[in-house]
């Protein structure tokens, strides 16, 4: 059965979301309310701002809607603002957002745009040669003893996985190498079967 | 190995942009109303369109006491204005940590010939455009962004619909036709050949286009998004309001929601006024900043 994936459509880099679900062979959809959550199987918050997206994540009621979707065990992904919104814990900030993976991070931690960069990334499971793109990008400073590490870069943790939890501070979805991508699809394939059985 | 300022990371910086709505501000209060209202970055001005409008004489880079006052102040991209082919204004405010510079005709050209090659910077670049030769001749320079110049400072948004249709409008016209007329279109629009194949190959530019220039209430915002803009840049509609924080909230729920037109009447209810506004044909032809560079 083909993969349905949701990609958060309030702010950011929705449309290079959809193309490289497409290009992995499942099939994708703009999240912009929150009803259409119950047709999909996963989701992806994508790169963008993240205090713009949990404004509006609060005015549509999308805060308990997603946190739900997840303790259904369906896979979420988080790409740079995404990793920012799933995290407990947020450096030099009262309150996180979702608070759905056991992680402590840095906003903007590698520094202004003009830091932004592309390196080479090997990643668990996924690529012994990705080439990641950072932009403006997070890391993720702690790590909860059930947060899986599956890459670094210069000793920053830049992607990790609890369970049906995926999240990295670059943006796979900028190039045309969609196997992080891929991975995530396969995630999500593999909680279809489980959840049906 | 470790690449930073590539193609990639100041296109893709624009990217991250899209959906949103870009604030102009001229202090660290009004920025942080912004960022508060969902602002996904500021532009830091010493003053908005409008009162440059007003104030005459030449307008510059602004003072860098506001510019770093506004970095020091929130934690979304901070924006700057330097003047059309003025280098050193674009290295200063590179120097400074700016995260994208416009280089714009909203301040007096420096240069009336060159624009900036905003290839040589690390800092990424938006920059105005009315039509589809005007946006590829900047992204040939370098720029990483487009906007479209709409007219400034009016609260009008008939110009900005106007190159926003225009730029579109031409993309359709190019994607039609046979490769051997491309560079006859190329030629009478001043636009460099192999960017006109990749724009028809893939249907679109290969940066994100924003709306600039006379969006004044949350339904220009979302007109905009309609006619295709990637995001919405919003000048002295703003902070020229009776309500701005209120505004500014309503502009960018707007942008999100630009075909919920039921959300759009409930959220343009009790705004106050909107800025005053101008109609183009008062503007004396001196006075439209759209003219100011080609």
């Amino acid at each position: 059965m083909m993969a349905t994936i949701g990609v958060l459509a309030l702010q950011g880099a929705v449309r290079e979301h959809i193309r490289s679900i497409e290009a992995c062979g499942a099939h994708a959809v703009e999240i912009k309310r929150t009803e259409q959550l119950d047709t999909i199987d996963g989701l992806i918050l994508p790169g963008g701002e993240s205090t713009t997206m949990r404004r509006l994540i609060d005015s549509y009621g999308f805060f308990d809607a997603i946190q739900e979707f997840g303790e259904k065990g369906k896979p979420i992904f988080g790409t740079c603002a995404g990793l920012i919104l799933m995290a407990n814990e947020i450096e030099n900030q009262d309150q996180a957002h979702l608070g759905l993976m056991d992680m402590k991070v840095a906003r903007n931690a590698f520094g202004r745009q003009v830091a932004s960069f592309e390196a080479e990334l090997a990643i668990t499971d996924v690529a012994e040669d990705f080439n990641a793109v950072f932009i403006r990008a997070p890391y993720i400073v702690e790590t909860g003893s059930d947060v899986h590490v599956l890459a670094r870069y210069n000793e920053r943790i830049v992607a990790a996985q609890q369970g049906h939890y995926i999240c990295t501070a670059f943006h796979p979805e900028l190039t045309d190498d969609n196997r992080f991508i891929a991975y995530f699809v396969a995630m999500v394939e593999q909680s279809i079967q489980t959840l049906a059985s | 190995m470790t690449n930073t300022g590539t193609e990639r990371v100041k296109r893709g910086m624009a990217e991250m942009q899209k959906g949103g709505v870009i604030m102009d501000v001229v202090n660290a209060e009004q920025a942080k109303i912004a960022e508060a209202a969902g602002a996904v970055a500021v532009m830091a001005l010493e003053r908005v369109p409008s009162d440059i409008r007003a104030a005459g004489g030449v307008a510059r880079m602004a003072d860098p006491t506001i510019t770093e006052e506004v970095l020091n102040a929130v934690s979304i991209p901070v924006m700057a204005k330097a003047r059309i082919g003025h280098i050193v204004e674009a290295r200063v405010l590179e120097a400074m940590g700016v995260d994208y510079i416009d280089e714009s005709e909203v301040l007096t050209p420096a240069d009336d010939i060159f624009h900036l090659n905003k290839s040589d910077y690390t800092v990424p670049f938006v920059c105005g455009c009315r039509n589809l030769g005007e946006a590829a001749r900047r992204i040939g320079e370098g720029a990483s962004m487009l906007r479209t110049k709409g007219e400034p400072g009016t609260g009008n948004i008939v110009e900005a619909v106007r190159h926003m249709r225009e730029v579109q409008s031409e993309i359709r016209k190019l994607t039609a036709m046979s490769r051997d007329e491309v560079m006859t279109f190329a030629k009478e629009i001043g636009a460099p050949f192999e960017l006109l194949i990749q724009i028809r190959e893939e249907g679109r530019l290969p940066v994100v286009n924003f709306a600039a220039g006379g969006i004044a209430t949350p339904s220009d915002a979302a007109l905009m998004m309609e006619l295709g803009a990637d995001g919405v840049f919003v000048g002295s509609g703003i902070f020229k309001s009776d309500n701005p924080e209120k505004f500014a909230k309503a502009i960018v729920e707007a942008t999100t929601h630009f075909q919920d037109y039921k959300l759009i009447s409930e959220l343009s209810k009790g705004l106050g006024t909107a800025m005053k506004g101008l109609e183009m044909s008062t503007i004396a032809a001196h006075d439209r900043m759209q003219d100011r560079s080609e």
